[in-house]
């Protein structure tokens, strides 16, 4: 069996190729969408906002992880949001 | 559970979620798929936060519920009120968001186990040794992610304008990380008061803070694209090492897909720049650099109505579109010129060079606003062998992409970057204010030719006014 620690870092060697590999000649059109619908994909850390505002009483860490959920939830909604209006004016054709 | 353990239920549902954000990010790379590439990645933020929800089980609600709806009123708001020329600075200011969001996390983990319950061990014994580290790192990159992309964004809107040099900047910038890892690392594993690990941690904050701000001051807003893609990829990575402190892997996963894909992404939009991201690092091209400025020797102008005859017997018109034309809000002019002219029977194309704008794409996005049809817009390396064979080209608000320069003069300061021939062209107008310099700073020697001639004024005015002369004539 493989740490926890080990499992981890496994994780994240594959994910980083994985990440070079998805992204290979992209048309310059799609620069701009796909930055912005990357960066919308950052906001996953909102995940790891929600674990730590799960109790009632308003300590600074709890202040703290509702301001970090509220900034990670415009960056999701707005991100993929915006993404999308950009890519509803393209034609989509050619 | 029938012997399944939500716990395995969840996880496999995370795989979905991962597998949705890489089926959606690959889509979202090809013009055909790319807007149900967007929504599958969104499907899977979804899947994520639903995931997060069981797992936590029952707990007070309050919060989560409040932030998720201010964060999203928030976040529709902005885009609902942001204009299509705004969209690199939207970019921007999300990103930043983002980056704060890991730091901040980071920041309530540590406060919440070390802080609050005044502990007197230190934090790698209360949390782990790779919690620890990693959360320094998230701090520190998230929070550099957060002031680089508040400079990014002012430079693109033009509030913070020049690209002052920072003396010994590199050497600056490693002492500020360095500081940053030793301030955090201390606070980490060797102290065991929870007031002085506390102060270290605000200590690090700050240091990241300063390290964000040196890294993008002295860089020219020309080259923010490449600066804002590379903090995207800097905010994947901070998100992956929250992922780390956190024990979760479906941040790491997450985060380390953006990381890898937005640092391939950067390489990419150099190559389209031609630029090495070292050399965009380095900073203070462009803007404020006047050495370079050189005087006009005779410039021809002329006004619309003349133009406007000269368009009329065109047979085929190409127009080049530069950040001048997304500034004045003139894409609808300049579609209303397109379809005057193809009233008339003129060919009419858009030539869309890699980096018009400020934003790759920017000018695809700019004029789909307008509804200017998709096949009228075509891409350098498509129109360029196109140029000698017409007759008009106009070129609105752009400037060093259409400067012969690059070609005829390689060792010069935009020598070597790829440009649309214009100068092949029978007749170029330019519509455009002034003479005056674009992000390069110098001269264009396009505007000095025998068959160019200077359209002076606000590029959406010189637009109509030429449309309806052509509309209007016989």
């Amino acid at each position: 069996m493989m740490g926890t620690l080990l499992v981890s870092v496994y994780v994240f060697v594959l994910a980083a190729f994985l990440g070079f590999e998805l992204i290979n000649k992209v048309p310059p059109t799609l620069h701009t969408p796909l930055m912005s619908g990357a960066n919308a994909m950052s906001g996953i850390t909102i995940v790891g906002a929600l674990t730590l505002v799960t109790v009632a009483s308003p300590s600074v860490s709890v202040i703290v992880g509702v301001l970090a959920l509220i900034l990670a939830t415009i960056n999701v909604v707005g991100g993929f949001l915006v993404t999308d209006r950009m890519l509803a004016t393209f034609g989509g054709k050619r | 559970m029938n012997g399944v353990e939500l716990t395995e239920v969840t996880a496999l549902l995370a795989l979905v979620s991962i597998a949705l954000f890489v089926i959606g990010l690959k889509r979202l790379s090809r013009v055909r798929t790319a807007r149900s590439g967007n929504l599958l990645m969104a499907t899977g933020m979804l899947v994520a936060v639903i995931i997060t929800l069981v797992e936590i089980g029952l707990v007070d609600y309050r919060w989560i519920i409040g932030g998720i709806v201010v964060g999203g009123s928030i976040g529709l708001l902005i885009v609902v009120r942001a204009q299509a020329t705004q969209m690199p600075e939207i970019v921007a200011r999300f990103n930043g968001f983002g980056g704060a969001a890991s730091a901040l996390v980071a920041v309530s983990l540590f406060w919440g186990v070390v802080v609050e319950t005044d502990a007197t061990s230190t934090t790698a014994e209360l949390l782990g040794g790779t919690s620890a580290v990693t959360l320094v790192v998230s701090i520190l990159v998230g929070a550099s992610t957060l002031s680089g992309s508040i400079l990014a964004e002012l430079k693109l809107r033009g509030t913070l304008s020049g690209s002052p040099s920072v003396p010994l900047r590199t050497a600056v910038m490693g002492l500020l990380v360095a500081g940053g890892l030793a301030v955090g690392l201390t606070a980490m594993l060797v102290v065991d008061v929870a007031a002085t690990a506390a102060a270290l941690v605000v200590a690090l904050l700050v240091l990241a803070v300063l390290v964000g701000v040196i890294l993008v001051l002295p860089i020219g807003g020309a080259d923010m694209p490449v600066v804002i893609s590379l903090l995207n990829s800097l905010s994947g990575l901070a998100a992956a090492a929250t992922g780390f402190a956190l024990g979760n892997n479906l941040l790491i996963i997450a985060g380390t897909i953006v990381g890898a894909a937005g640092l391939i992404l950067t390489q990419i939009m150099c190559v389209a720049m031609n630029r090495s991201l070292v050399n965009v690092i380095a900073g203070g091209y462009g803007e404020g650099s006047d050495v370079e400025h050189g005087e006009y020797g005779t410039v021809v102008s002329s006004d619309p109505e003349s133009a406007a005859m000269v368009l009329e017997a065109a047979q085929s018109v190409i127009i080049v579109p530069g950040y001048g034309l997304a500034a004045a809000r003139a894409q609808n002019a300049a579609h209303d010129l397109a379809r005057a002219l193809l009233d008339r029977g003129v060919q009419v194309r858009f030539a869309i060079h890699p980096v018009a704008g400020r934003m790759p794409g920017h000018m695809n996005v700019v004029l789909a606003e307008a509804e200017v049809p998709y096949e009228l817009l075509h891409e350098m390396s498509e129109i360029n062998a196109e140029f000698s064979q017409t007759d008009v080209a106009i070129v609105v608000g752009a400037n060093d992409v259409v400067n012969p320069a690059a070609t005829e003069d390689p060792t010069g300061p935009i020598g070597g970057m790829p440009i649309l021939d214009v100068q092949q062209a029978r007749r170029v107008f330019v519509i455009k204010r002034s003479l005056s310099p674009g992000y390069a700073g110098i001269k264009n020697v396009l505007f000095e030719r025998d068959n160019t001639v200077m359209l002076y004024g606000d590029a959406k005015d010189m637009l109509t006014e030429l449309a309806s002369e052509v509309a209007s004539a016989k």
